[in-house]
């Protein structure tokens, strides 16, 4: 492919017109011409025009619709719906946990039955919740944001919801058939391993694993290509918003840790159905082999969880403090080095494990690094709220509520990071406190401001901002009530992961107001279901723009149309919609006739090519059942991974059939 | 920060004596507790910063206006506060990497060659303690209880026998775990004399839960006539009914575990109950020792532990009776 002559020259655009004026597209080097004259060519989208763009990108209605759509939007809500399903299963997990422990030696629920919930909600909310949901909403608003048609792999983007629905249900079903995994959510050999966990308790655990991480990746490797390759043109990596660089960055710490989860489980699986000895110190094997495999990722996998959290108040922030971000270069400077620094940090939960002792004061030095890009990036947003002039909506509750919660939780993680002090808080309830405050506070907070702020243009209905306020404030009284008093807890000397406890501890007080607390923000998660649902009956309808906010996915209607943008926006600063009240700059030359997306250079994004996007397809679907196949298969037979793999041939080769050049249509681009 | 101050304040005058790291009574939980003080210190300093900055941002501007936000903005003097607060936070934190390294140091380093050595071993869900100075004749094994002369330094060394376990008895040390092929040592210098509680800190199973430990503090003197007891084998039948107790233990599965020296059962899986009755708790702190306790085990261990190592074995009233007469007996 050819570079283009030249940048595109921005054109103006009436937005109540939506004509286009004049703007040079680029083209692939046999399509110069062409689209040069398209470009010259009246530069309206015609009705005729827009019919075809419609007709190109819609989806088979029906159930043959929801199979085979690569519409990242469609994809993305019901990962999010999916998600957020899970997220209320495993929140009833911690209910039922919270009445177990309101009494000393309560009979409530048996120790087998309680390590199974206690594994089902950290599982469910470690892989099925937290880490999918994050990335759905950047499968949303990544294209939309870069001003992109559709995502840079459609079809890999579909087959990921498959695989991970077909993970989470396994590890649901499995519970409700009574082979739920029970050995935590980090499933320690040699526990976890053939000796100690007979059945297929583990094998579920480990193969859901596997699962979840596919998903993930596949997910990670669309986004990081899409923000690289796909951003509008003039949207130069210093005019990103920082929600995409929040998920390039993002994008590529997944890459390169989830591969270490992945081994962590599958040598688990090894030494579970082949008979190695990875796990068995009595066989040269080593225990701490697993643990640092599994915290190699279990600790970036945090931070996974985290930046996105970022990602949302940094948008949410500037919108309602109606002024850019102040810091916008330490932002990004903060979110790479956090995700840097996240690796190297790992032994910080291998303190108690007897690891050299000198070597863990690297380890102590790492951890607390953290503090400063954290620290930084929180006064940015204060400061971006102190210099603006801020309109107190639903999602800035949220961003508060965030600053607030998260800055206690990363405070105690500077505790914990002190080899010594982690030597008496490790494994206690103060962690347990520790780590919902930096996950509730760092992501659930903003999850929930994202929804208030982004709902508008998921659904093109408003939700109640009332209802919003009270969700608001029983969610962030109802989180300090349940985990503040686990800090004293582990104070106290109670650890975690225990089904009871005897009475004259000192511990029942803490462990009923934490139970309160569970049960207020049941409450508010109730509220908050609600409020959806009243508006997807009956909200207020959202115009393209409902907030006055700066970045692209604001420029198209609520909802999107499936293709997006009628034409693709063209970018000169950070705040677009800011810059550019009345007249965003477009550019045309994208096909309307077949699914067509532009792709640019990685850094300047200068329009490089145009390149077809794929068509709906049932093969990714089929794949996802293949891969299933093999995974399930392979707990009870190791024989299910050689048979597995025809069926995952034949669907793989049916996916990736080279299409034949459509050869002659006239009327078409090529 | 400030909140858990007070909380925290409020938590020890009503808990001073439990299990709990802030009320240390051995100098490594000592040196650790100084961590902690300073670490509250100034991760308080900086919360109250940051609270104070956001309520700011927050009433200072506290109205609506509807002109359109602006784009072109100078924050030049914010930028010179940020790099401000980034020293801060620098600052604090190397005060805080140094403070750690520094106890971590004096943590690591040698207490003292003339140590008490004593072999701690995990089990789901119980602890065996041996006592490995001197000829073996000197040496001996107990469950579940460890006693340490005051003012001394103990080496114990962490195994485990199954799963990973950790030991964590928080008002003497920080804990350490007890990993499957290898071997863990932790000193402790205890200073009060005084019974400490500890527990499992790694989740280890079913019955995590009740896997408890007692550190017992005492002189010199105590420590030495409680070591010369332990040394003794179990004492003899006193009466027909102990002596039928004793055959029971025998004839039944419970020698098939469990040791008695001097009784002729020497069962190496389970606790050794040679000196059972001089122990505070049964079942790794699930019970406290008495005779209702003991029956109440003996009769039905899983309903008291479910998925305890230890059967239900089928006994009559009498024999059951007799069993725990005999236990009782074995001080």
């Amino acid at each position: 492919m050819s570079r283009p002559p030249k940048k595109p020259t921005p054109g103006r655009k009436k937005p109540a017109a939506r004509k286009p004026a004049t703007a040079k597209a680029t083209s692939a080097e046999t399509d110069e011409a062409k689209t040069a004259s398209a470009a010259i060519a009246k530069p309206v989208l015609e009705p005729a025009a827009l019919e075809e763009l419609k007709e190109t990108w819609k989806d088979a209605p029906g159930l043959w619709g929801w199979l085979t759509t690569v519409d990242h939007k469609r994809i993305a809500r019901r990962y999010i719906v999916t998600a957020f399903i899970f997220f209320l299963l495993a929140g009833l997990a911690a209910v039922a946990m919270r009445l177990q422990l309101s009494r000393p030696e309560n009979d409530l629920i048996s120790p087998a039955r309680y390590n199974e919930i206690f594994t089902m909600h950290g599982t469910t909310m470690m892989f099925i919740f937290a880490v999918p949901i994050l990335e759905a909403v950047a499968i949303y608003l990544v294209p939309l944001m870069v001003g992109a048609r559709a995502l840079a792999f459609p079809r890999l983007n579909a087959f990921s919801y498959f695989v991970y629905l077909a993970g989470a249900l396994l590890l649901w079903v499995g519970f409700i058939l009574n082979i739920g995994p029970d050995v935590g959510w980090f499933a320690y050999t040699p526990l976890s391993g053939p000796e100690y966990s007979p059945g297929h308790r583990t094998d579920v655990w480990a193969q859901m694993i596997t699962f979840t991480e596919i998903a993930a990746l596949s997910v990670a490797v669309n986004i990081a290509c899409t923000i690289l390759r796909m951003r509008a043109p003039g949207m130069t990596l210093s005019r990103m918003p920082l929600f995409v660089w929040v998920h390039l960055v993002v994008s590529i710490m997944t890459i390169l840790a989830l591969p270490a989860v992945m081994l962590a489980s599958s040598l688990l699986m090894s030494d579970r159905l082949l008979g190695t000895h990875f796990y068995n110190a009595a066989e040269g094997g080593s225990h701490l082999l697993y643990q640092h495999l599994f915290w190699f990722f279990g600790h970036p996998e945090v931070y996974i969880i985290f930046l996105p959290g970022v990602a949302f108040v940094s948008m949410i922030v500037p919108t309602f403090a109606r002024r850019p971000i102040v810091g916008y270069i330490p932002m990004v400077l903060s979110q790479a080095a956090i995700g840097f620094l996240s690796f190297g940090l790992w032994v910080h939960h291998m303190f108690a494990t007897g690891l050299p002792r000198l070597g863990d004061s690297f380890y102590t030095a790492a951890s607390m690094a953290i503090a400063l890009p954290s620290g930084v990036q929180i006064f940015c947003w204060i400061a971006t709220i102190w210099s603006g002039r801020p309109v107190f909506r639903t999602p800035l509750l949220w961003a508060v509520g965030f600053v607030i919660t998260f800055v206690i939780g990363g405070l105690t993680g500077v505790m914990v990071a002190s080899v010594p002090l982690d030597l008496q808080l490790h494994d206690t309830y103060f962690v347990v406190a520790h780590f919902h405050y930096v996950l509730i506070g760092g992501a659930v907070f903003p999850l929930f401001g994202a929804f208030a702020y982004w709902f508008p243009k998921f659904t093109g209905r408003m939700l109640s901002e009332r209802l919003g306020a009270w969700q608001f404030w029983l969610f962030f009284i109802g989180f300090n009530v349940a985990f503040f008093p686990m800090h004293i807890l582990g104070l106290l000397g109670m650890p975690r992961r225990v089904y009871t406890y005897p009475s004259g501890m000192g511990w029942e007080p803490y462990n009923q107001i934490a139970t309160l607390g569970g049960v207020i923000l049941f409450l508010s998660i109730s509220l908050f279901i609600f409020n959806v649902f009243k508006s997807l009956s009956s909200g207020a309808k959202a115009d393209d723009n409902p907030w006055d906010a700066s970045t692209l996915e604001w420029s198209t209607p609520s909802p999107p149309p499936p293709y997006n943008f009628h034409h693709t926006p063209v970018v000169d600063s950070r705040e677009p919609l800011w810059e550019h009240r009345e007249d965003l700059p477009v550019m045309e030359g994208l096909a309307t006739k077949k699914r067509e997306v532009l792709v640019t250079s990685a850094s300047e994004a200068h329009p490089d090519n145009r390149q077809s996007s794929p068509d709906p397809s049932i093969w990714p679907f089929i794949s996802a059942l293949a891969v299933s196949g093999v995974l399930i298969g392979t707990i009870f037979s190791e024989w299910a991974f050689v048979w597995g793999l025809i069926p995952l041939t034949f669907a793989l080769s049916a996916w990736f059939w080279p299409k034949r050049p459509r050869a002659g249509k006239s009327g078409e681009p090529h | 920060m400030k909140r858990a101050a007070l909380l925290m304040a409020l938590a020890l005058g009503a808990c001073s004596g439990m299990q709990t790291p802030l009320a240390p009574a051995a100098d490594q939980a000592e040196q650790i507790r100084s961590i902690w003080d300073v670490m509250l210190w100034v991760t308080s300093f900086f919360y109250l910063l940051v609270i104070g900055f956001l309520a700011w941002a927050v009433w200072r501007r506290r109205r609506k206006e509807t002109a359109p936000p602006r784009t072109q903005v100078h924050d030049q003097g914010l930028e010179r506060t940020l790099a401000i607060w980034a020293g801060m936070i620098v600052a604090g934190l190397t005060l805080l990497i140094s403070w750690s390294f520094l106890v971590d140091r004096s943590l690591a380093s040698t207490q003292d060659d003339q140590a008490l050595h004593i072999t701690v071993t995990g089990a789901q869900w119980w602890w065996r303690v041996e006592y490995t100075d001197g000829t073996p004749d000197k040496q001996f094994e107990t469950a579940n209880e460890i006693h340490l002369p005051v003012g001394e330094t103990a080496r114990i060394k962490l195994m485990t026998s199954d799963v990973i376990h950790s030991f964590w008895v928080p008002n003497l040390s920080g804990k350490m775990d007890m990993i499957p092929g290898r071997e863990n040592v932790i000193d402790i210098t205890p200073r009060k004399i005084g019974v400490y509680r500890g527990q499992c800190a790694e989740f280890c199973g079913f019955q995590h839960a009740h896997m408890a430990l007692t550190v017992v503090v005492e002189s010199r003197e105590d420590f030495n006539r409680w070591r010369n007891h332990q040394l003794t084998p179990a004492a003899p039948p006193a009466s027909p009914k102990h002596a039928l107790g004793k055959a029971v233990f025998k004839a039944k599965a419970c020698s098939l575990c469990h040791e008695i020296t001097g009784a002729d059962a020497g069962g190496r899986t389970a606790p050794n109950l040679t000196h059972l009755a001089s122990r505070r708790t049964i079942a790794a702190g699930t019970l406290p020792m008495n005779r209702g306790s003991l029956a109440g085990w003996i009769s039905d261990p899983q309903a008291i532990k479910p998925g305890a190592k230890m059967p239900n074995v089928p006994m009559s009233a009498a024999e059951s009776d007799a069993l725990v007469t005999y236990l009782e007996s074995l001080k």
